[in-house]
């Protein structure tokens, strides 16, 4: 029996992998949903167990046992990529044009920041090769564009893994941390949201939780949602282009 | 039809991979730089384009759409066959440095928000 079961997973190895992270993100989503109130979004959560089943194995994760196999094909760059690039079909071009002068410059600032901020953090615990350096500040950006600039550079797998942990505490921090700063920045008005959006480059759950709090600002912030978006987007294929160029 | 979407979607994929891997040539740097940024902007452009025309049939988006939305799974995908232990070992670089990041650009967001006069427009359709 358990024979039977190994085979036919080894055989539609991928397939099993659509079944395995569709269970892995529903458990996430409902564990956001009644242990934290929706306050730790559900995408986190799921990169986290993600990470966190990655040390069953070794070198490539839980792809080194061999029913999960065919995870590494699914979580693979060039699925991947295919996925990214897919994700501008988001971006509205006259919805970014008409967030201003502020808003354009906060998005070239925010990856700017970010990158180098995140650089100066893993040059300060002692990393020094720049494809390394390059790779964790884009990983400062957000959690996808460090893995796409790691794999491009060329970089181990445990380099990379630190880039998505990187991402992955970024939007947990702007997720929690938004609504507590949110006086203090004056971020209480449209523009504010977005450069807001422009410099963090992520709408990942800010727009519930401010929302929760300061009604009055959430529906401000959720009706530019989708600037925001876009914002997010373009700062994705910004950093895309700028990140490993940096390392030069 | 959706295949239409999902070639459209290898088109520009390959098209930005392929002006990315010369860009590593001309600048010297073995791999592919910015590959992904363009193929983006490559697919915003088109898609701004073909909207002034009317937009795409709604099976060839539908066949984008699908790719975007298993943009998530795949990254979990990702994230649980890379190498943590090793990372781990590293110390506590990703803490430090997400967190620091984001509360740093926390404060930039009142400097910023005082460029321009213009106010935002706000769409309440959507």
């Amino acid at each position: 029996m358990n024979e039977m079961i190994n085979q036919l997973i080894g055989k539609n190895g991928l397939l099993f992998a659509f079944l395995f992270v569709g269970i892995i993100m529903w458990v996430s989503f409902k564990i956001s949903a009644t242990l934290f109130n929706k306050k730790i979004p559900g995408v986190a959560l799921a990169v986290i167990i993600g990470l966190s089943l990655a040390f069953l194995g070794d070198k490539k994760g839980i792809a080194d046992l061999s029913l999960f196999s065919g995870m590494a094909f699914f979580g693979g760059s060039m699925l991947r990529d295919f996925a990214v690039v897919a994700t501008a079909m988001g971006a509205d071009v006259n919805k970014i044009k008409s967030a201003g002068l502020a808003g354009v410059i906060s998005l070239f600032v925010g990856v700017f920041w970010s990158f180098s901020i995140g650089v100066l953090c893993a040059y300060l615990l002692g990393y020094t090769d720049p494809a390394s350096l390059a790779t964790i500040g884009a990983g400062a950006c957000t959690y996808i564009v460090g893995p796409v600039t790691g794999s491009a550079l060329g970089v181990s797998s445990e380099i990379i893994a630190i880039s998505i942990a990187t991402g992955v505490v970024k939007t947990i921090v702007a997720t929690v941390g938004t609504p507590l700063f949110a006086k203090y920045i004056q971020l209480n008005n449209p523009k504010a949201a977005i450069v807001f959006g422009g410099l963090i480059g992520t709408t990942s759950g800010g727009n519930r939780r401010l929302s929760s709090h300061r009604p009055k600002i959430g529906a401000l912030w959720s009706s530019n949602c989708n600037i925001l978006y876009g914002f997010g987007l373009f700062t994705l294929s910004l950093s895309f282009l700028f990140c490993p160029a940096f390392t030069s | 039809m959706k295949i239409y979407g999902v070639a459209l979607l290898a088109f520009c994929f390959l098209a930005g991979k392929f002006l990315g891997t010369l860009l590593g040539k001309l600048i010297d740097v073995n791999g592919d730089v910015g590959g992904v940024g363009f193929a983006m902007l490559l697919l915003i452009s088109i898609n701004a384009w073909v909207n002034k025309k009317g937009g795409l049939e709604i099976g060839t988006k539908e066949g984008i759409l699908f790719w975007s939305g298993m943009y998530i799974p795949i990254i979990i995908a990702m994230a649980s066959t890379q190498n943590v232990k090793a990372a781990l070992s590293g110390g506590p670089v990703a803490l430090v440095a997400g967190t620091i990041v984001t509360l740093s650009a926390f404060f930039i967001v009142p400097v910023l928000s005082k460029i321009g006069k213009e106010q935002i427009k706000t769409d309440d359709h959507e």
